[in-house]
């Protein structure tokens, strides 16, 4: 039994770090941005390996209806390389730390030319076997409200404010019946013969509230009216 | 001489009301309580769907709704999320409004049957029905006056349009009704 565990966790530690020498590599879905600003474009990734010396980020482009991609951004042996003849130049910038594994890059004064994808690609020695992740630019004259936001807006206050109106109408029913009865029971107390008529105005009201309530001076009132005919 | 105090049956007649004449006044009721369940479910499950299928506007390649503008280009079929619009998710947030103001008023209609005193009327039931008819109905307007922002003209109302414009009576007509009737037994 145990050497069948002891065998297994070998294999299992085996295979293990087979599979986990793949590079995964993280950038956005989709960037949404104004034209004339600035935006930041996220790569980063994960490795088994330590970070070493020679880690390399490179960005390549391509317009929305092009059918190759050109690179743009190339970092390696310690220093970034950015685009000095295509269509960025003077317009990228390396804001990533690869030390911490962040790849980014910061495109300026942003134009509907550049609407297209962004790949990233990351290599981190010994481990360079991965995927590269690509992220979409969208440049619009003004930004699109998100699609749900007013929906999900319009649908909430409707259903909070329903909710609030339960909410004050128990409130004030709990309210009402309580200050009433408090007013019923404070008038029950004092033995005086005169109180009698003003009693009689005090159940009417407590029919609007709460049935139990009523019984309760219903009651209180039959109480009230044996001992007078005991004395 | 005591004929006003059976409450049984009376002698048939020949023309249609011979027909619920002949059930006792329970049966009656029930009958009615049905018509008025299922008249309510009706529009509930038109709500439902024209909020859901993809039908609201048809051309001859693109057909488009409240969540999606799709059409078959020569690369082929794809959806664009309709969510370039203030307007159109206000449709949006009103359709799902109406359908759950509509299960609300099911649940209370059920609710204030049995807790209901004789003679009382399903008035919270009926309010939430108008409601929800009215949002249906605000819906409907807001994407007929709106619709030509985000559909090219040349395409045509599609059946979950109509479908929606077809509740908002039903829904309407159903609300009334509760709000008019009287709990008897």
């Amino acid at each position: 039994m145990l050497t069948i565990l002891a065998l297994a966790s070998v294999i299992l530690l085996g295979i293990v770090p087979q599979q986990s020498e793949a590079i995964v590599i993280y950038t956005g879905w989709e960037r949404h941005a104004l034209v004339g600003s600035d935006i930041r474009l996220s790569c980063s990734f994960f490795s088994w390996r330590w970070t070493s010396d020679d880690v390399t980020f490179s960005w390549s482009y391509r317009a929305d209806g092009a059918r190759d991609s050109i690179f743009v951004f190339h970092y390696t042996g310690g220093s970034p390389y950015v685009d000095n003849k295509g269509p960025f130049r003077d317009r990228l910038e390396f804001v990533g730390n690869p030390g911490r594994r962040d790849g980014s890059i910061l495109l300026k004064n942003l134009d509907y030319g550049d609407n297209g994808t962004f790949t990233c690609d990351a290599k981190n020695p010994p481990d360079i076997v991965g995927r590269a992740s690509s992220v979409r630019l969208l440049v619009f004259e003004k930004v699109p409200i998100q699609a749900g936001v007013i929906t999900g807006a319009i649908i909430g206050v409707v259903l909070g404010l329903l909710v609030l109106v339960v909410v004050i109408y128990y409130l004030m029913r709990f309210l009402v019946a309580r200050r009433v009865f408090n007013l019923s029971v404070s008038k029950h107390g004092k033995k005086g013969k005169g109180k009698e008529g003003s009693q009689q105005r005090q159940v009417p009201v407590l029919s609007i509230g709460d049935p139990s309530k009523l019984k309760a001076a219903a009651s209180e009132k039959k109480k009230q009216e044996s001992r007078k005919d005991k004395k | 001489m005591s004929q006003s105090h059976r409450t049984g049956e009376r002698p048939s007649e020949t023309d249609c009301s011979s027909l619920f004449s002949h059930l006792a006044p329970s049966d009656k009721m029930l009958l009615l309580l049905l018509g008025i369940v299922v008249l309510h479910i009706a529009a509930l499950v038109l709500l439902f769907v024209s909020t859901i299928v993809n039908a609201w506007t048809t051309g001859s390649t693109s057909s488009s709704d409240l969540w999606n503008n799709c059409s078959t280009t020569n690369r082929g079929y794809r959806c664009d999320l309709a969510n370039t619009g203030v307007w159109i998710q206000a449709v949006q947030a009103l359709m799902i409004l109406s359908i759950i103001f509509s299960f609300i008023s099911l649940f209370l209609f059920f609710c204030q049957l049995f807790t209901l005193q004789k003679g009382g009327r399903f008035f919270l039931t009926g309010v939430f029905q108008i409601l929800a008819s009215l949002f249906v109905m605000s819906g409907a307007v807001i994407y007929t006056v709106m619709s030509p922002e985000w559909v090219p003209d040349s395409e045509a109302f599609g059946w979950a349009y109509i479908m929606a414009w077809v509740a908002f009576p039903l829904a309407l007509i159903s609300g009334l009704i509760y709000v008019i009737l009287r709990k008897r037994e």
